[in-house]
């Protein structure tokens, strides 16, 4: 795929060069409310906008869905995350992944792989495309499901409390971003987060994880990852909006998140999983 | 060309993202210099002021011994940065709820505090040295008495509640600081192998424990070097100190897996098959039987049939490099073992150490050994020795 041959990398590039002012202009206010200047204010005044324009955060509450009994596995999703949000090409580091439970007849124990597993890089050929190895094709198999997994963007996160100079931070609707031009790489986010969503990028010298594709949903898109699902088993959507795609999936199921028991509460809604998921 | 990330081999079920070692063994030496600072402080506090009588010939050895580390304290964790040169940042734009924004307030406040102690308890044989010297180093000493030349009794009494209070005022300071380091990791609740409301405790103890052997063997050696004989009852006295420390530092680690093993909240079964496997050698072997429950029963006996002279020396230093060791087991298994059981609760990853590059086991040990040889040069500086001329504050 060529991304620059596209018109929806032509509007990024639009896009990433307003938010580069916008960072500026945002620079600059903090800068003079840290001079008391002006007054320090934590969201947009009323009728302003951000992190563009066009878009103003004050009026979305971003929601994520995974629906485990659709995921068939592909991880079409995985590579598109990563050539959209250039993640190193890499089979370690990740800002989305899929797990697959197995269970064996007679065999107590759940049986659990990711994409990253070195029998499955092996039957990818490559640490830069990925499927699932056909490893239980002898075996007898009781149930088996998949189950994609990406930061939860959670209401009060580990990762946001620990950070040292508060270069990762919540953003008004409700997701979780990561300032790489403040962050100080200490890796602390990294530890904290309970579900392992975040990575380190050595190149660039900063922590790095999934942003339910910021760039893209400011812009009235869909998380590259929701947009390449085959059978639908990524859900976003407005949770403002009663009838957006998220809103009618968490109203319509019995849904559940990650690790409850944290405290973060998570902001992704899961559907069809197995005790064993956390 | 090197490869920019080292994976970790894994046995189970580990999260993708955990197959990169995040926090390196410099990690591990960050905690235990901050614990070496804060043992040393410990020794000298008990002498300035407990007025344990018996420590005074490593009272200044171990204020000086504090410095040098603290001023080292720093340097594993500015290696380890992504962005070293935003470090700056989070004292600048400290980020409140964050444990470790903190770290730069309490580290600068500690090194003022340890400067001006120092400058204190050496005032007199700054003074001495700059009224006598006429050569370079006499211009030196001359800028460092800072204008101030009154010895008088006066003076003298003036100088030392200023030590006392500075001492008082750096016991919660030093304390503090390694407290809050174990605060750092028993505060994360994604690791249960981390996640204890022990933790700081169990750091501070093992740091006091830390930073008294230190002053053994640096006291031993200094007395070697310099061709005098070792104060037995100074020997002794810090004996006394690690073994009542020592206890308390067992006791609580004890404690502290006897209640992770107890709850057996999720993931204990991965935690046993860890601790009973890879762990077995540095956890209760090294760090337990041999560091710490070795000693305690060599100093006991020891105590117990009032040894003395050569065989006590002797013994106490043995007893005390097994602690130093013990305690940087404690803090690599802490910070590489709470890595080695990933978050997922179903798998074990395996830690491999480099020996060269910016994180690896040369560097560890350079940084480790690094405050010795700073401390080797400022007591050439500031002799801190109490049996030569009373060249500072007794």
């Amino acid at each position: 795929m060529k991304k620059d041959s596209t018109p929806a990398s032509a509007a990024r590039r639009a896009f990433l060069a307003k938010l580069g002012g916008a960072a500026t202009c945002a620079g600059a206010v903090a800068g003079a409310a840290t001079l008391g200047v002006i007054p320090a204010v934590s969201a947009p005044a009323a009728g302003g906008s951000f992190p563009t324009k066009d878009y103003d955060w004050t009026k979305h509450k971003w929601g994520f869905g995974v629906d485990a009994t659709k995921c068939i596995g592909c991880l079409r999703c995985v590579e598109a995350c990563k050539r959209e949000n250039d993640v190193p090409a890499n089979a370690h580091q990740f800002r989305t992944w899929v797990e697959r439970y197995v269970h064996l007849e007679g065999d107590a124990a759940v049986h659990i792989d990711s994409q990253q597993d070195p029998v499955n890089i092996e039957a990818s050929g490559s640490e830069k495309t990925y499927r699932f190895a056909n490893r239980y094709k002898d075996a007898k198999v009781d149930k088996a499901f998949f189950v994609p997994k990406l930061c939860n963007q959670c209401t009060h996160p580990a990762c946001v409390q620990v950070c040292p100079v508060g270069a990762t931070y919540k953003t008004e609707d409700g997701v979780v971003l990561i300032d790489h031009d403040y962050c100080i790489g200490c890796r602390y986010c990294v530890q904290a987060c309970p579900y392992g969503a975040r990575y380190f990028n050595e190149e660039k010298g900063v922590s790095d994880k999934c942003t339910w594709c910021y760039h893209r949903i400011t812009k009235g898109l869909e998380p590259a990852c929701v947009e390449v699902c085959p059978v639908g088993a990524r859900i976003f959507g407005d949770q403002n909006d009663k009838q957006s795609p998220v809103s009618l999936f968490i109203r319509n199921n019995r849904v559940q998140v990650l690790r409850p028991e944290s405290g973060n509460a998570p902001n992704v809604f899961y559907v069809g999983i197995d005790k064993e998921v956390n | 060309m090197e490869p920019v990330i080292h994976f970790a081999p894994y046995t189970g079920w580990v999260y993708p993202n955990e197959t990169v070692f995040e926090w390196s063994v410099l990690i591990a030496v960050y905690p235990y210099l901050t614990g070496l600072v804060a043992g040393a402080f410990t020794v000298s506090s008990l002498y300035q002021v407990f007025g344990f009588e018996r420590l005074k010939p490593v009272a200044h050895l171990a204020l000086l011994t504090s410095l040098c580390f603290m001023v080292f304290v720093p340097t594993p964790l500015l290696l380890h940065l992504g962005h070293p040169e935003r470090a700056f940042n989070s004292t600048l734009t400290p980020h409140w709820t964050s444990a470790m924004a903190m770290f730069g307030y309490f580290a600068s406040f500690y090194v003022a505090l340890l400067i001006v102690e120092a400058w204190f308890a050496y005032r007199p044989f700054i003074v001495e040295q700059a009224q006598q010297r006429t050569d370079l180093l006499g211009r030196f000493y001359r800028l460092l008495t800072l204008g101030s030349y009154d010895l008088s009794p006066h003076a003298m009494g003036y100088d030392k509640k200023w030590i006392f209070a500075l001492a008082v005022t750096g016991i919660p300071a030093a304390h503090g600081l390694h407290g809050y380091v174990g605060f750092m990791y028993g505060s994360l609740k994604s690791r249960e192998w981390w996640s204890s409301d022990l933790m700081p405790v169990i750091f501070l103890f093992s740091a006091i424990i830390s930073g008294v052997a230190l002053l053994v063997v640096l006291y031993v050696a200094s007395c070697k070097l310099r061709k005098i004989t070792v104060d037995a009852a100074c020997v002794k006295g810090l004996a006394y100190t690690i073994w009542a420390f020592i206890m308390v530092a067992i006791v609580l680690e004890a404690l502290a897996f006897a209640n992770l093993v107890y709850k057996g909240r999720e993931g204990i079964e991965v935690i046993m098959e860890y601790v009973t496997g890879p762990l077995l050698v540095p956890y209760f072997l090294l760090q337990f039987a041999i560091g710490m429950i070795a000693p305690l029963l060599w100093l006991s006996y020891m105590i117990w049939r009032g040894t003395t002279g050569r065989a006590l020396v002797t013994g106490v230093t043995l007893c005390a490099l097994l602690v130093l060791f013990s305690v940087f087991m404690m803090r690599w298994n802490v910070v590489i073992g709470g890595q080695e059981i990933s978050k997922t609760g179903k798998g074990l990853l395996a830690y491999h150490m480099p020996f060269f590059g910016k994180e690896g086991a040369l560097v560890a040990i350079i940084l480790t050994l690094a405050p010795l040889a700073m401390l080797f040069g400022l007591t050439r500086l500031f002799p801190p020795w109490a049996d030569g001329a009373a060249h500072a504050h007794a």
